[in-house]
C-alpha cells in the first residue's frame, strides 16, 4: 500500500496550538491556584497532571481499548491489540520496578464468574459507544459529543446499580444474604438490602483475591515473587498474544506484501515487528503510556511515603474536609491509573444534591465517600484525560465540536449504561479491572479480557446486524 | 446526519461519514470498498480520528492504496484507490 499525503495547513493554524497551550496554562494556573491553597492538594495535582499525560498520548495514538477486540471481529485489524500489549508489557516491567522499590498499593481483584459476566456486559456496550472507558474520555477532549453522553451514561448507571434495592433485592440468593449478614458491618449500611451490597458482602469478599506469587506461595520471597508475577503474568502472555494476532491477523497481508510464498522464523519475527510498528503512534503510545503508568503508581506511592498516609481520605480529614469521606474516613484513591469508580461518585454526588440517599450502602458508604468533584483526586485524572486530548487534538488540528445523531446519541447511552453496569458486576473496566492487574500480577485480568473479547464479538454481531437491517430497510443498493 | 455513499463518476464514489464514531467509519469503509471495482476510487470524508488508524492498517492490510490526504479542522478527506 503506498500512502501519499498532501495535508494541506490552512492560513492562520496556529490557532489550535494557541488553544492547545491555553489549556495547558489553565492547567498550570489550576495547579498554583490549589497549592496556594493548601499544598496538600498537591496529592490531586499528581492525578491530574498523570491524567493530562493519558490523554496526550491516548489521543496522539488514537488509543482505545475498545478497538482493541472490536476492530479485530468489525475489520479483521489487529493495530489496537497490538498497542494494548505492548502498553502492558511496559507497564508490567515498570510495576515490577515500583514494587521491588516499595511503592506499591495494588490489590488484587477477587477471582470468579462475576469478573466474566461483568466484562461480557461492558464488552458488549462498549462496541455500541464506540470507546472504552478511557477511549470514551479522550474522545470528549476532541470535542466529541456522543463520548461525553457515554460519561454521564457510565457515571449514573454506576451510581444507580450500587444503591437499587427493592426489586433487585429478589435476585439475590439467600445464601449471599446469609454470608453479608454474617460480615458484621455497620448497621447504617444495611447490607442485607441492597442486591450490590450482598454481592459484594456475601459473594465477591468469600472469593480468593491474590497475585500468582501470592497463590504460589512466594510471598517470602519479593524479587522472585515479582519476576514470577510479571514474567508469567505478563511478558509471556503478551508474547503468545503478539504471535497469535501475526499468526492469524498480520501474516497472510505481509508475506503477500513481501511476496514471500515459503517464509523463513526469521522471515516471520520480521513480520511481527512489522505487525508492531505498523502504526507508528499507536506503539509509542503504548510504550509511553506503559512507562507513565507504571510511574504514576511510584509518584502516588511516594505522595502516601511523603504524608504518612494510606489514603486522601487522611489528608482530606486533616483539612477538615470531612464531608465527602467514607465512614472508614477514606475515599476512592487506587494509586494508579483507573477510570470507572469516580465517575461513580460523579453520578452518585449529583444524585445527593437532588436528595437521593447514596450512602448506605458498601460501595461507597464503607469504601469509596462521595467527595465534592473538586476534591475528588481521581476524577482530576478523567478531567486530565479530557484536557490532554483536547490539547493533543488542538495541536493537530482535529479538534472537533460533533453532536451525534439521534442514533448515535441512544447507542451512547444504552452502551454507557451497560458498560457502567458491567464494571461494576466485574469491579472494574478494561483499566482498573484488566490493564491494572495483568501487569501487577492478578491473573483475574486475563478473564475479564476473556469475557470483554466475547461480549464485544457478540455487540459486533448485534451491530452489524443493525446497519444491515436499516440498510434492508431504506432500500439501499449499497447497505449504506 | 446520515451517512451517505454516492457514485459521483465513472469509477469514482464518495462516502461521507462524518458524524459518526468508531466503529462506524471503518465499518461502512470495508462495506463500501466491497462494492467498488478494481481501480475504482472512494473519496472518504470523515471526521472521527482513531478511525483513520484503523482504516490504514484495512487499507494495508487488503492491498488498497491510500492516493491522497487532506485534513483540518478536524476532518479528514482521503482517496482510496481500490487494487
Amino acid at each position: 500500500m503506498t500512502t501519499a499525503t498532501s495535508s494541506i495547513p490552512a492560513p492562520g493554524s496556529h490557532g489550535g496550538v494557541y488553544k492547545a497551550l491555553a489549556v495547558l496554562a489553565a492547567g498550570i494556573l489550576l495547579s498554583i491556584l490549589a497549592l496556594a491553597v493548601d499544598v496538600r492538594l498537591g496529592y490531586i495535582l499528581v492525578y491530574m497532571w498523570f491524567g493530562i499525560g493519558y490523554g496526550l498520548l491516548l489521543q496522539y495514538g488514537r488509543f482505545c481499548m475498545a478497538a482493541a477486540v472490536r476492530d479485530l471481529f468489525a475489520v479483521r485489524v489487529p493495530r489496537m491489540a497490538v498497542g494494548m500489549m505492548i502498553a502492558v508489557g511496559l507497564y508490567a516491567l515498570v510495576s515490577a520496578v515500583v514494587t521491588l522499590a516499595g511503592f506499591s498499593g495494588f490489590h488484587p481483584n477477587a477471582m470468579g464468574w462475576h469478573v466474566l459476566i461483568g466484562a461480557a456486559i461492558f464488552g458488549f456496550g462498549m462496541v455500541f459507544t464506540g470507546g472504552c472507558a478511557s477511549g470514551s474520555l479522550y474522545k470528549a477532549g476532541e470535542g466529541n459529543v456522543g463520548s461525553m453522553l457515554v460519561i454521564v451514561a457510565i457515571s449514573f448507571s454506576q451510581a444507580i446499580v450500587v444503591t437499587a434495592g427493592g426489586w433487585f433485592d429478589r435476585l439475590v440468593p439467600a445464601s449471599w444474604t446469609a454470608s453479608a449478614a454474617a460480615k458484621d458491618m455497620p448497621a447504617e449500611l444495611k447490607v442485607t438490602q441492597g442486591w450490590f451490597d450482598q454481592f459484594t458482602a456475601g459473594h465477591v469478599w468469600d472469593l480468593k483475591a491474590s497475585t500468582l506469587s501470592a497463590m504460589l506461595g512466594l510471598a517470602g520471597s519479593p524479587v522472585l515473587a515479582v519476576v514470577v508475577n510479571t514474567l508469567f503474568v505478563a511478558v509471556i502472555p503478551v508474547l503468545v498474544s503478539l504471535v497469535v494476532l501475526y499468526a492469524v491477523y498480520f501474516r497472510p497481508g505481509y508475506l503477500r506484501r513481501a511476496k514471500i510464498t515459503a517464509p523463513t522464523l526469521g522471515q516471520h519475527l520480521a513480520g511481527v515487528w512489522a505487525m508492531c510498528t505498523a502504526s507508528r503512534n499507536t506503539a509509542l503510545a503504548g510504550a509511553g503510556l506503559g512507562v507513565l503508568a507504571g510511574a504514576h503508581v511510584w509518584a502516588t506511592g511516594a505522595m502516601r511515603s511523603h504524608y504518612g498516609v494510606e489514603n486522601f481520605g487522611e489528608l482530606l480529614a486533616a483539612m477538615g474536609r470531612r464531608s465527602g469521606l467514607s465512614l472508614q474516613d477514606t475515599v476512592f484513591d487506587p494509586g494508579y491509573w483507573y477510570i470507572t469508580t469516580q465517575e461513580a461518585q460523579w453520578g452518585a454526588w449529583v444524585l445527593e444534591r437532588l436528595g437521593v440517599p447514596m450512602r448506605d450502602n458498601l460501595f461507597f458508604g464503607l469504601d469509596n465517600g462521595i467527595p465534592n468533584p473538586l476534591l475528588n483526586a481521581p476524577g482530576f485524572m478523567s478531567i486530565g484525560i479530557i484536557a490532554g486530548a483536547a490539547m493533543m487534538a488542538l495541536s493537530r488540528r482535529e479538534f472537533k465540536l460533533k453532536m451525534p445523531s439521534a442514533e448515535a446519541a441512544i447507542f451512547a447511552l444504552v452502551g454507557g449504561t451497560l458498560m457502567g453496569i458491567g464494571a461494576r458486576i466485574a469491579m472494574g473496566c478494561n483499566i482498573g479491572a484488566f490493564f491494572a492487574t495483568v501487569t501487577n500480577g492478578d491473573p483475574s485480568g486475563w478473564v475479564f479480557l476473556l469475557g470483554m473479547g466475547a461480549g464485544a464479538w457478540v455487540g459486533v454481531k448485534a451491530f452489524t446486524w443493525w446497519v444491515d437491517w436499516q440498510a434492508s430497510r431504506k432500500g439501499d443498493e449499497l447497505g449504506l | 446526519m446520515a451517512v451517505s455513499f454516492n457514485q459521483t463518476t465513472d469509477g469514482k464514489w464518495t462516502l461521507d461519514v462524518r458524524g459518526y464514531a468508531c466503529p462506524h467509519p471503518q465499518m461502512y469503509t470495508k462495506k463500501a470498498l466491497q462494492k467498488l471495482g478494481s481501480g475504482d476510487e472512494l473519496k472518504l470524508v470523515f471526521d472521527n480520528p482513531s478511525s483513520g488508524e484503523s482504516i490504514i492498517a484495512m487499507c494495508e492490510a487488503d492491498g488498497n492504496d491510500i492516493v491522497d490526504r487532506v485534513e483540518g479542522d478536524g476532518s479528514f478527506t482521503w482517496t482510496i484507490r481500490k487494487t
